[in-house]
């Protein structure tokens, strides 16, 4: 009794799963472009953007239906020639850029490309002290 | 001598600091809406056939009456959906123009949806690739966005609407009317 009390509750919180999955899926969410250059070149780009639902996962991975629905759209638009980062744009101005894994170039990011060039020059200035130092104890010795 | 005493404690410093950054970051309620960045942009192009028997579907022109819209992104299939059907009842009862765009939805779910929770919409346009709910920069279900009357996105609810967003939405609507 206790056990089919305990399946119906199960059953009626898996009904929205189920219904999930009924739905039939946009064109391509799972299914290659025929070209393989073009579906190696949404790939690339699917592999760089956000799945908007669950939320820590490329929609290359993710298996939400809205991943499959962007997957969808980005393939049907680089088989009618669209640039990858034109697509890319065109995300970010409808979701932000919550949905691209590669940062963009924008005064917020700058730190991100400037810390390793800044690193490198501290480096640099470190070890030229260091090297002179030895040499003059070297003359020293 | 002195420096180096006072550079003992630093580590310790630091310490506390990440710890104090830590508690920050776990007392904070996580925030997991994903706004759409879209607002404020004109509606993009689009044709959606209708979703249910008696309503019509949903094109882009349908949105540049003067009047303003409330565009609501839903589905038969989602709860939330469902629990916010009476406060668009509401907002249709109070003269608002509720438009839906229906997501990954089967005809007879849908019509038994209507038919279980009423049927607000003025239109109903049935979108099974999610063309327009991605067009729109909405990130789920249900979603409801204020479309002032030359069709320009104004402002965008994300989950369902409580009683208490009811008079908010009126607000926002009145103020893209007034806006057009």
């Amino acid at each position: 009794m206790r056990a089919a009390l305990i399946a119906s509750l199960l059953l009626a919180f898996a009904a929205p799963v189920a219904a999930q999955t009924d739905v039939p899926p946009a064109p391509f969410a799972y299914r290659q472009l025929a070209d393989p250059e073009q579906e190696a070149k949404a790939k690339a780009l699917m592999v760089t953007l956000r799945c908007v639902m669950c939320q820590s996962q490329s929609i290359a991975d993710s298996d939400a239906p809205i991943a499959g629905d962007m997957r969808s759209e980005v393939r049907t638009r680089i088989a009618a020639g669209e640039d990858p980062e034109h697509i890319r744009q065109w995300l970010i101005a409808r979701y932000g850029d919550y949905v691209t894994y590669s940062p963009q170039v924008k005064p917020i990011t700058w730190p991100l490309f400037a810390a390793p060039l800044v690193i490198l020059v501290v480096a640099a200035l470190l070890l030229r002290g260091r090297f002179a130092r030895t040499t003059v104890s070297g003359e020293q010795a | 001598m002195k420096n180096l005493k006072l550079g003992i404690w630093l580590p310790l410093v630091i310490f506390f600091g990440l710890i104090g950054l830590f508690v920050h970051g776990l007392m904070r309620p996580a925030d997991t809406n994903v706004p759409s960045t879209f607002v404020g942009n004109p509606l993009p192009q689009f044709d959606l056939p209708a979703a249910a028997a008696d309503r019509p579907g949903l094109t882009t022109a349908a949105f540049r009456t003067g009047k303003p819209h409330l565009l609501n992104v839903f589905a038969s299939w989602c709860l939330p959906c469902a629990a916010e059907a009476p406060q668009l009842a509401a907002l249709a009862q109070a003269g608002a123009q509720v438009d839906g765009v229906a997501i990954h939805d089967r005809p007879d779910d849908l019509a038994r949806f209507l038919v279980n929770n009423g049927n607000p919409y003025a239109a109903i346009g049935r979108d099974d690739k999610r063309a327009v709910q991605i067009a729109i920069g909405s990130s789920g279900v249900p979603e409801t966005y204020v479309i002032d009357g030359q069709g320009v996105i104004r402002y965008q609810h994300i989950g369902d609407i409580r009683a208490e967003d009811v008079p908010m939405l009126l607000d926002k609507l009145k103020a893209a009317g007034a806006g057009s």
